[in-house]
């Protein structure tokens, strides 16, 4: 009955689908939230169900912990988190002037650590960043992304669509030929998203784990079987900057759930 | 889409949390569970006595989103008096490699007998739920449940 | 200490059938897993769970590796009396967390 469904559902947006290689336009942007099967979605909607609130419940914790030489909290200079990081998470990856080159979250909470708390960084990927990242990234929830509207980030933004539309790989694919051309229709039995970073970190069936876009990318990128760039390359950032700004003015549903 | 049941090898990256941080995981297919250990394991806790189909509900989606994580929910119809209701639900496999998923323990003042829990499948396969009523009586539901295998699978470093 | 998510109703009325969702974090490393040099991943799983109203047991749950991680499990119970479920999920390892949680019943 499922499947007849799915079936006829993949029909009309066929019909819908644009034919030519393009961007969407915005109006038909959708969150990967809806290419999910009710049951799935069922976990990311109620709090006490996703097993991505338990990293934000860690992220908490470690949010209100004083660490480092400094001996200071996260709570000690952003206070309430609710207030001081609402929208934060929407509008990143930011520009950084030291840096001079856009950072993601991870790396914004890595280097206030080592600039502020003077605590050594944690590892990508490492239970607690997520954690921290998750915290945060929940404060933003139902907001609209506003990354990108920083002229700084232009050139950027620029090279994470070249990124995105360049074919790479032993199979010879781009982003685009599947996310932009693409979504809707299957892969292997798993339905194509629009690829729209909304939820990071993300809780996903997969990994039986939170991980975040990074992981995501680079799965993906292994996935046409092309080299992934290491974790904090500058061309994951500019990946993740232009998606981000492609996705601007849909609410963010960190930490979403995907299968 | 059906999965052929065949052996595959895919790789796993262990998601960080007891292993230091990118050890890479790969899972080999061990050896299935077959129909006969599902029955065995159906018997150890049924015994001797007969499993008949009915009053149990096994909700559980046709198609999976994803065999790592599936929903599920077993429902038993029954009045839940201290006369008649359900002691335990016992869920069982047809292809992992091990046939057992769970076993849950209710009573009369769960005031409904339904239990839902997250379940891992390896494959394409039956799931059963039996229910072990106040009387001692086994009734039963299965599902058959299509599991494929993500569409990308990560890499080693 | 590892996370876990409770929900139960804060009120109920006595004689209502209400709904408890539990949420465990654990990785539940089913032990059939491999290393890439071929070595097996020992198994890691929560192999119990119980649940106790006002000191009585209410539920209770065998898990094997075939439960997904981070266990979820939900079920139902007759509100009684005002007081306190009690949750225990116990597993290899010396794995042993517990959770409460309060319910006023009028």
């Amino acid at each position: 009955m499922r499947l007849r469904s799915a079936i006829a559902f993949a029909a009309i947006a066929l019909a819908a689908c644009p034919v030519l290689a393009g961007e969407i336009p915005p109006d038909q942007r959708r969150s990967g939230t809806s290419f999910m099967a009710p049951a799935t979605r069922a976990i990311q909607d109620d709090d006490t169900a996703n097993p991505g609130m338990l990293f934000a419940l860690d992220g908490e914790k470690l949010w209100n912990k004083k660490i480092g030489s400094a001996g200071k909290a996260c709570a000690d200079c952003h206070g309430d988190v609710a207030e001081s990081m609402k929208g934060v998470a929407a509008r990143y990856p930011a520009f950084d002037k030291a840096q001079g080159r856009p950072v993601n979250l991870e790396q914004r909470i890595n280097l206030c650590r080592a600039n502020h708390q003077r605590a050594s960084p944690l590892a990508y990927e490492s239970h607690d960043l997520l954690a921290l990242e998750a915290f945060v990234a929940k404060q933003s929830r139902d907001i609209a992304i506003s990354t990108g509207d920083d002229p700084q980030l232009s050139p950027f933004i620029e090279k994470g669509r070249d990124l995105f539309m360049q074919r790479q790989g032993q199979l010879n694919l781009s982003c685009a030929n599947c996310h932009d051309d693409n979504w809707d229709r299957k892969l292997a039995g798993s339905a194509i998203t629009q690829a729209h970073p909304t939820g990071y970190p993300i809780y996903r069936l997969e990994w039986q784990t939170l991980g975040s876009l990074q992981r995501r990318l680079r799965s993906c990128i292994s996935g046409i079987r092309a080299q992934p760039y290491d974790y904090g390359a500058l061309e994951l950032v500019e990946l993740e900057l232009y998606l981000m700004s492609r996705a601007r003015g849909m609410k963010m549903e960190s930490p979403a759930v995907r299968p | 889409m059906r999965a052929m049941p065949t052996r595959r090898t895919f790789l796993e990256l262990a998601g960080g949390a007891a292993l230091a941080g990118t050890v890479p995981v790969v899972t080999i297919r061990p050896l299935q569970a077959t129909p006969a250990m599902l029955n065995a394991a159906i018997r150890n806790v049924v015994g001797e006595a007969p499993v008949r189909a009915g009053k149990v509900t096994l909700d559980i989606p046709p198609l999976v989103e994803n065999g790592n994580t599936v929903p599920m929910t077993v429902r038993v119809a029954s009045p839940m008096t201290e006369k008649d209701y359900v002691k335990s639900i016992h869920v069982f496999n047809e292809k992992n490699p091990q046939p057992n998923v769970g076993n849950f323990y209710i009573g009369p003042m769960a005031g409904r007998a339904q239990v839902s829990a997250r379940i891992r499948l390896a494959d394409t396969q039956k799931v059963v739920a039996i229910a072990r009523l106040s009387d001692d009586t086994f009734w039963s539901a299965s599902a058959d449940v299509i599991v494929t295998l993500a569409a990308c699978t990560e890499e080693v470093n | 200490m590892a996370s876990a998510l409770i929900n139960v109703p804060k009120k109920a009325k006595r004689g209502d059938v209400i709904e408890i969702k539990t949420l465990m974090s654990h990785i539940m490393e089913s032990g059939f897993r491999h290393t890439s040099a071929g070595d097996l991943v020992p198994r890691d799983i929560i192999t119990s769970f119980v649940c106790r109203y006002n000191g009585a047991e209410i539920f209770r749950a065998d898990l094997f590796p075939a439960i997904a991680a981070n266990p979820f499990i939900s079920f139902f119970t007759v509100a009684k009396d005002s007081g306190k479920f009690e949750f225990e999920w116990i597993g290899d390892n010396g794995f042993a967390e517990t959770a409460s949680a309060a319910i006023t019943v009028e």
